[in-house]
């Protein structure tokens, strides 16, 4: 089965997103506790784990996470919410399936 | 020098007073009639004496873009310190207040945030006792 370009192209998305540390613990923080605003993602990136960046930087790695589809927005009230969504790494499991022991010795 | 006022901006000065005082449990220090308005400050019942928090009307055409753009990104205009913030949670809950961060342990403090009701976000913070 080939992949469509599509889907290439989104696969290069995800991979360049969780290539950086700094939204990994993006990630890491968001499984923790879904449904978070910046202010929250800051304070937890720096006493967590320090990682000092300015809140326009996070801003940056958020819309990046956005983009690849690793995370999803909504209003609560007056404030921006933040969450993790697994489907796109889900994708990639499709894709590169866990091997078992038949299918290396066949 | 000393911090001796900072203020927040609140939608309704009189709502304001009331959760500042019958929720929170601050103090009225100062209420004087200003015009249509009152220059009301509040101190903690813990420390009457320290700095004053302002409730100032939200009138000024430049306190909506930036009050807006701050709950936004979930940005508090005040933090005050408490003793046990998941006390305060409980209590403050319990009297209806939203939080929009739960207790949350960030290691050396533990912080919540609420809605005032007027237009704000407020954090509440809790240093923990280093070991």
């Amino acid at each position: 089965m080939s992949l469509g370009t599509q889907t290439c192209r989104r696969h290069v998305d995800i991979f360049r997103a969780i290539a950086d540390p700094t939204r990994r613990a993006i990630l890491d923080e968001l499984v923790d506790r879904p449904g978070q605003s910046l202010f929250e993602i800051c304070g937890r990136l720096i006493m967590k784990h320090g990682i000092n960046s300015s809140r326009q930087a996070i801003s940056q790695h958020l819309q990046v996470l956005e983009a690849a589809g690793l995370i999803r927005t909504k209003r609560e009230g007056r404030s921006k919410l933040h969450w993790f969504e697994g489907a796109p790494l889900t994708a990639i499991g499709e894709r590169w399936p866990v091997s078992t022991d038949e299918d290396i010795e066949k | 020098m000393r911090i001796h006022l900072t203020g927040v901006f609140v939608d309704d000065q009189r709502k304001a007073l009331r959760f500042y005082t019958e929720t929170l449990g601050f103090r009225v220090k100062h209420d004087i009639p200003v015009g249509e308005h009152a220059w009301i400050t509040v101190v903690s019942e813990e420390a009457p004496e320290g700095t004053e928090l302002l409730l100032e009307p939200a009138e000024h055409p430049a306190v909506g873009p930036y009050r807006r753009a701050l709950v936004e990104d979930g940005i508090p205009l005040a933090s005050f310190a408490v003793d046990d913030v998941g006390a305060e949670y409980e209590r403050l809950v319990a009297k209806g207040v939203r939080f929009v961060q739960p207790p949350t342990d960030l290691g050396t403090v533990v912080t919540a945030v609420f809605d005032d009701t007027c237009g704000n976000l407020i954090q509440i913070v809790e240093e923990k006792a280093q070991p």
